[in-house]
C-alpha cells in the first residue's frame, strides 16, 4: 500500500517462523481424543494445563472473587471504574508475596518496585521501550523462545544478537560465548544495551547455575549494561538443582547497594506457573525508581483488567491454598516431565537433563539426514504431517544446532501424552528401519565394490576384507531377505 | 543508561491535565469526610448508569462466575489468548456499535481487533499507519492524552488543526488544509487525520459537513482518517450521531481506496462505563492493517474472563436498549444541571448533545486574553474554589479561556455543591471586579478632573476660578 509503517508491513513480527506455521498446521487438524484421534497433537504449546481441577474448587469455595464482592458486598463499581496505573495495591502485595514463596523467601520484594502489565509479553516489550533506542541491541543466549523476536523487536527498533550456546557443555552461558556476542553487536555497529535471559530457561527446561549468573553479573557491571531475567517459569521448578534467581546472587554478593542493583530488572507472570494465560496477567520488577516510573506510565497501553486483578489478589492471598496448589502442580508436572523423558528413551530419543519448565529439549540430531537445517526442517515437516505431533524445531528457538527439538509436556492428559510417545515411537522405528536398509544398500554396494577391488589384490587381504565384510552381512542377513519389504516401507514413509 | 523515552518528557504527564488530578488525589472532596476537599471535575467518566449493570448482574449471576448453563467454562477461559478475540464477543460488539449508529452502519466482526482500552488501540493504529518522524493532523482542542498515547512510544508528531470559537470549534477545508501546509513546512509527512466524534472536550457531534470535508481531504491527499468513537453511546440529545462510516457510505465510497483508509477506534469506556476493565477496540476495513494490529494486540490484549462477562452483558438485547435509552436520559438531565447552574453564574457552555462533559466559556473571568491568565484563572478554580477542571491549553486550544467540566463522574448533590461554588466564585470576582472597576474609574476620574483642572489653570485669566 505504501500508506502504512513499515511496521505493518514487513516481517518483524516473525509470525512467519516455522514456531507459528507449526500452530496453525495443528489449528486446521486438531487432535481430540474423541472426535479426531488421527489429528495433530498439540506438543509447541507450552502450557500449564494439568492443575485446573485445583482452582474450579477454590472458586467455588471463594465466591466473592469471582463475583466482584467483599464481604457479601459487591464492589462491582469500585472495580468497574478502577483503571489506575499503579494496579491493585493488593494485588501487587500478593504478587509480591507469591514471587517471593517462589524463591524460598531468600528475596523479598517491594511492591511499589511492581509494574502491571497484560501478559509478560506486554511487560517485555515494555522494558525494551525503556531501556534501548531504535538501533540499539540486546544480547539473548541460544535458543531462546522465538516470540522475543516479536517481542523485543517489532515495534521498538531494538536488535536482538545472540550469544551462542552449544550441547558440548548443555547450552549453558560462557564468557567466550557472551563477548563473541558483544564484539559482533559491535562489528553491527549496534550500541548493546544489556543481556535477556530467560531463567529457567525456555526452551531448555533448566535453571541456571550460580556460576553462570556469576557470570552475567559480572559481565554487565564491567560494561554498565543492564540485565533482564525472564523468571516466568520460576514458579515450575520441579526438582533441584532448585531455581536461584538473579536478585539472590545480587544479595549473597551484597550488590544491593551498588549501581549494577538498579541495572537488573525481573519479568514475572501467572501464565505458566498458574496456568492462566488467557487472564493477561504481567508483571515487571526493578529497582530503578526512573524505569518502574516510565514502565508504570507505558503499562496504560496494557493494563490489567481490574475484574482479574481482584479475582487474583483473593487467590493469593489465600496462602494456604497457594502452597498447596504449587506443591501438587510440582508433583504433576514431574511426573509428565518424566513420562515423556522415559517415553522418549524407549524411542531411542535423549533430552536434555532438565529441572523446569513445561516442555523437555530433545536431541534427534541422530535421526537427520545430515547435520544441516534444511534436514532439521526436513524432520519436523515429517513429524508435523505424518506423525501429526507439533513440536518446535530448535531452527526457530536460534538454535545453532540442527536436531534438537522444544516439546511441551503439560498441556495435555496422561493418555495423550502416551499416544504421541507412542506415534513417537513407531517414527522412530520406521526411521530406524529406513536407515538400517539405506545402511544396508550402502553396505552392499560398499561389499561389491571392495570385492571387485580386492579381487585385484591379494588373497590374505581378500580374506580379512571377507571376514569383515561377511560379520557385518551376518548381521544385516534377515534385513537383506526382506529387502523389498524394506522398499516398501521406504515408498510409505516418503 | 535508559531509553530516550524512559527519561524524556513525551509522556506528556507533566501537563496541567495530569497536575490538576494529582492535586485532586491529594484532597479528595467527599460528602461527609471532606466537604471541603476539591471536587473532581477533570475526569470523563460515566458513573450514572452503574445500577442498570449490577441490577442485570445479579439477575444473571452466572455471567460473574464464570458459567454457561450451570457449568464452569473457567478452564476455557484461563487458556484463551487468542489475539482474534472471543468470537462471540466480537459478534456482540458488532451489534452493540450498529445499534448505536441506528443500524445505518454494518460490521464485520472479522474486521475488529480487540485491545486493552482505545488507549491501546489508537498507540496500535498509529503504529501501523505512521513511521517515527511522520505526522498525524489532530484538530484543537483535543484529549491531552493523545500526547502520549500517539507520540511517545511511535515518535510519530501530531501537527493540530486549529479550530476556533468563532465557528463553533467546527473543522473547516481551510483549517485542514492550513495545517497541512505547516506539517509540510516542518518537512513531516502527513499520514492521516484523527478525529473524535464525538468530541473530547468540546461534546458535539460533527456535522455532516465536517465529515464531508474530512473524507474530501482524505481522498485528495492520499491519507488516513481515524474516527475516536469512544464517547459514539453517549450522544443524549439531537442532532444525532454520524459516524464517518455512515458519511462514507452515503458518498458511495465502500469500493473505493479511501474506505480502506477509514479506520474506527471504540471502547466500552465511556458508554458502559467500565474503564477498569480495558475494553477497546479497532475497525477497519483494511486487511493488512487489521492483521497486523490484530498481532500487535499481543500487548495488551483483553482478558478472557473479562470478554466473557461482557459478551453476556451485550448478549442481552433487551438489557441494551434500555441501558442506552435510560443512560442518554440521564446524562442529558445531569448536562441541564450544570448548563444551567453555571448560566446562573453569568458562564455560558458551548452548545453541546453528547460527552461527560460541557466546553464551558469563562474567558469574561480572565483578567487578560492570555495563556497566563488562563493559568491563574485555573490554578484559583483548583486551589481556592476547590474544583478540578481542565483548562482548555492543556487541550491545545488556541483560544484562552475555555474549561472542560465533567458532570457524569459525581452525584447530583455533589455537582450541586460545585455550582454553588462557582456561583461564590463568580460574585466574589464580580464584588471585587466592581471595587476594582469603581476604583480604576474613580481614579481615572479623578486624574481627568485633577488634568483638566490644571490645563484650565494654564489657561485660564481669572485667579479666582480654580476655587470652583
Amino acid at each position: 500500500m505504501g500508506l502504512l509503517s513499515r511496521k505493518a508491513t514487513c516481517n518483524t513480527h516473525g509470525q512467519d517462523s516455522s514456531y507459528f506455521l507449526g500452530w496453525q498446521e495443528y489449528e486446521k487438524n486438531p487432535y481430540n481424543e474423541v472426535n479426531n484421534p488421527n489429528g495433530i497433537i498439540q506438543m509447541g504449546l507450552a502450557e500449564n494445563q494439568l492443575c485446573l481441577d485445583l482452582l474450579e474448587p477454590w472458586l467455588m469455595k471463594n465466591p466473592d472473587a469471582l463475583g466482584l464482592k467483599r464481604d457479601g458486598i459487591s464492589i462491582f463499581k469500585e472495580l468497574a471504574l478502577f483503571q489506575d496505573y499503579n494496579g491493585f495495591p493488593a494485588f501487587k502485595r500478593a504478587l509480591v508475596d507469591f514471587m517471593g514463596e517462589i524463591r524460598g523467601n531468600k528475596v523479598s520484594f517491594d511492591p511499589n518496585h511492581v509494574v502491571l502489565t497484560a501478559g509478560a509479553t506486554s511487560a517485555n516489550e515494555t522494558l525494551m521501550f525503556c531501556l534501548a533506542d531504535q538501533g540499539d541491541a540486546f544480547l539473548l543466549p541460544t535458543p531462546y523462545y522465538p516470540g522475543f523476536d516479536r517481542d523485543l523487536r517489532w515495534r521498538t527498533g531494538v536488535e536482538i544478537v545472540p550469544i551462542h550456546c552449544t550441547s558440548s557443555n548443555g547450552f549453558k552461558v560462557t564468557l567466550p560465548a557472551i563477548e563473541q556476542a558483544y564484539r559482533q553487536a559491535q562489528k553491527r555497529k549496534l550500541r548493546v544495551k544489556g543481556v535477556l535471559i530467560t531463567n529457567p530457561s525456555n526452551p531448555l527446561g533448566t535453571t541456571m547455575a550460580r556460576d553462570e549468573l556469576d557470570l552475567l553479573i559480572n559481565f554487565i557491571e564491567d560494561r554498565q549494561i543492564h540485565l533482564i531475567s525472564d523468571e516466568i517459569y520460576s514458579g515450575t521448578v520441579l526438582t533441584s538443582p532448585s531455581f536461584v534467581s538473579v536478585m539472590e546472587v545480587l544479595k549473597d554478593r551484597n550488590l544491593d547497594q551498588t549501581q549494577v542493583w538498579e541495572r537488573v530488572h525481573i519479568v514475572y507472570s501467572l501464565s505458566k506457573d498458574l496456568g492462566l494465560p488467557g487472564f493477561r496477567v504481567g508483571a515487571i520488577y526493578s529497582n530503578d525508581p526512573v524505569v518502574v516510573s516510565a514502565a508504570t506510565k507505558m503499562s496504560s497501553f496494557g493494563l490489567v483488567s481490574s475484574q482479574t486483578q481482584y479475582l487474583l489478589s483473593a487467590m493469593l492471598l489465600d496462602k494456604k491454598f497457594t502452597k498447596e496448589y504449587m506443591s501438587e502442580n510440582h508433583k504433576r508436572l514431574q511426573k509428565q516431565q518424566k513420562d515423556l523423558v522415559s517415553g522418549l528413551e524407549k524411542a531411542g530419543i535423549r533430552c536434555l537433563d532438565s529441572n523446569a519448565g513445561l516442555f523437555c529439549w530433545v536431541d534427534m540430531r541422530h535421526l537427520l539426514k545430515s547435520n544441516t537445517f534444511e534436514a532439521e526442517m526436513e524432520l519436523w515437516q515429517k513429524i508435523v504431517y505424518h506423525v501429526k505431533i507439533n513440536i518446535s524445531p530448535g531452527s526457530s528457538c536460534h538454535c545453532i544446532e540442527p536436531g534438537w527439538f522444544r516439546v511441551c509436556f503439560a498441556n495435555m492428559s496422561e493418555s495423550t501424552l502416551k499416544l504421541a510417545i507412542q506415534r513417537l515411537k513407531s517414527f522412530v522405528s520406521s526411521i530406524g528401519m529406513k536407515s538400517q536398509s539405506h545402511q544396508e544398500l550402502k553396505s552392499l554396494r560398499r561389499k561389491a565394490r571392495n570385492n571387485w577391488i580386492f579381487r585385484l589384490s591379494l588373497q590374505s587381504f581378500y580374506d580379512r576384507e571377507q571376514d569383515t565384510t561377511t560379520k557385518v552381512s551376518f548381521s544385516y542377513r534377515p534385513h537383506f531377505m526382506s529387502l523389498s519389504n524394506i522398499a516398501a516401507t521406504l515408498d510409505a514413509a516418503a | 543508561m535508559l531509553s530516550s523515552k524512559a527519561s524524556c518528557n513525551s509522556h506528556g504527564q507533566d501537563s496541567s491535565y495530569f497536575l490538576g488530578w494529582q492535586l485532586y488525589e491529594n484532597n479528595p472532596f467527599h460528602e461527609v469526610e471532606n466537604p471541603t476537599g476539591i471536587i473532581q471535575m477533570g475526569l470523563a467518566e460515566n458513573q450514572l448508569s452503574f445500577d442498570l449493570v449490577e441490577s442485570w448482574l445479579r439477575k444473571n449471576p452466572d455471567v460473574m462466575e464464570l458459567k454457561k448453563g450451570g457449568e464452569s467454562v473457567f478452564r476455557e477461559l484461563a487458556f484463551f489468548q487468542d489475539y482474534h478475540g472471543l468470537p462471540t464477543f466480537k459478534n456482540e460488539l458488532v451489534e452493540y456499535m450498529a445499534k448505536i449508529r441506528g443500524n445505518k452502519v454494518k460490521f464485520d466482526p472479522n474486521n475488529l481487533v480487540l485491545a486493552a482500552g482505545a488507549t491501546s488501540a489508537n498507540e496500535t493504529l498509529i503504529f501501523c499507519l505512521a513511521d517515527p518522524g511522520e505526522a498525524i493532523l489532530l484538530p484543537t482542542p483535543y484529549y491531552p492524552g493523545f500526547d502520549r498515547d500517539l507520540k511517545w512510544r511511535t515518535g510519530v508528531e501530531i501537527v493540530p488543526v486549529h479550530c476556533w470559537s468563532s465557528n463553533g470549534f467546527r473543522i473547516t477545508m481551510f483549517a485542514l488544509e492550513e495545517a497541512y501546509e505547516r506539517a509540510q513546512k516542518l518537512n513531516l509527512k502527513v499520514k492521516g487525520v484523527l478525529i473524535t466524534n464525538p468530541s473530547n472536550p468540546l461534546g458535539t457531534t460533527m456535522t455532516k459537513e465536517e465529515l464531508d470535508h474530512l473524507i474530501t481531504f482524505a481522498v485528495a491527499k492520499n491519507i488516513h482518517v481515524i474516527s475516536d468513537e469512544v464517547f459514539s453511546g453517549t450522544v443524549f440529545d439531537s442532532p444525532g450521531f454520524i459516524s464517518i462510516l455512515e458519511a462514507a457510505m452515503d458518498r458511495n465510497l465502500e469500493n473505493t481506496d479511501v474506505w480502506s483508509r477509514i479506520h474506527i477506534v471504540y471502547s466500552l469506556s465511556k458508554d458502559l462505563g467500565l474503564p477498569g476493565f480495558r475494553v477497546g477496540m479497532i475497525y477497519s476495513n483494511n486487511k493488512t492493517v487489521v492483521g497486523a494490529s490484530t498481532k500487535m494486540s499481543s500487548f495488551g490484549l483483553v482478558s478472557s474472563q473479562t470478554q466473557y462477562l461482557l459478551t453476556n452483558v451485550l448478549a442481552s438485547k433487551r438489557f441494551t436498549s434500555k441501558y442506552m435509552k435510560e443512560n442518554q436520559k440521564r446524562l442529558k438531565k445531569r448536562k441541564e444541571m450544570l448548563v444551567s447552574g453555571l448560566k446562573k453564574s453569568g458562564i455560558e457552555c458551548l452548545k453541546s448533545n453528547a460527552g461527560l462533559f460541557c466546553w464551558v466559556d469563562m474567558r469574561h473571568l480572565l483578567s487578560s486574553n492570555t495563556l497566563e491568565a488562563e493559568t491563574k484563572l485555573w490554578n484559583q478554580m483548583v486551589c481556592d474554589v476547590g474544583l478540578n477542571i481542565s483548562p482548555g491549553s492543556s487541550f491545545h486550544c488556541s483560544e484562552p479561556g475555555w474549561f472542560r467540566v465533567c458532570f457524569a463522574n459525581m452525584s447530583r448533590g455533589t455537582l450541586q455543591v460545585a455550582m454553588r461554588r462557582i456561583k461564590d466564585f463568580v460574585e466574589r470576582s464580580n464584588f471585587m471586579g466592581r471595587i476594582k472597576m469603581n476604583y480604576q474609574q474613580n481614579m481615572s476620574s479623578l486624574s481627568r478632573k485633577l488634568l483638566s483642572n490644571w490645563v484650565r489653570k494654564l489657561s485660564s485669566p481669572d485667579p479666582n476660578e480654580h476655587e470652583r
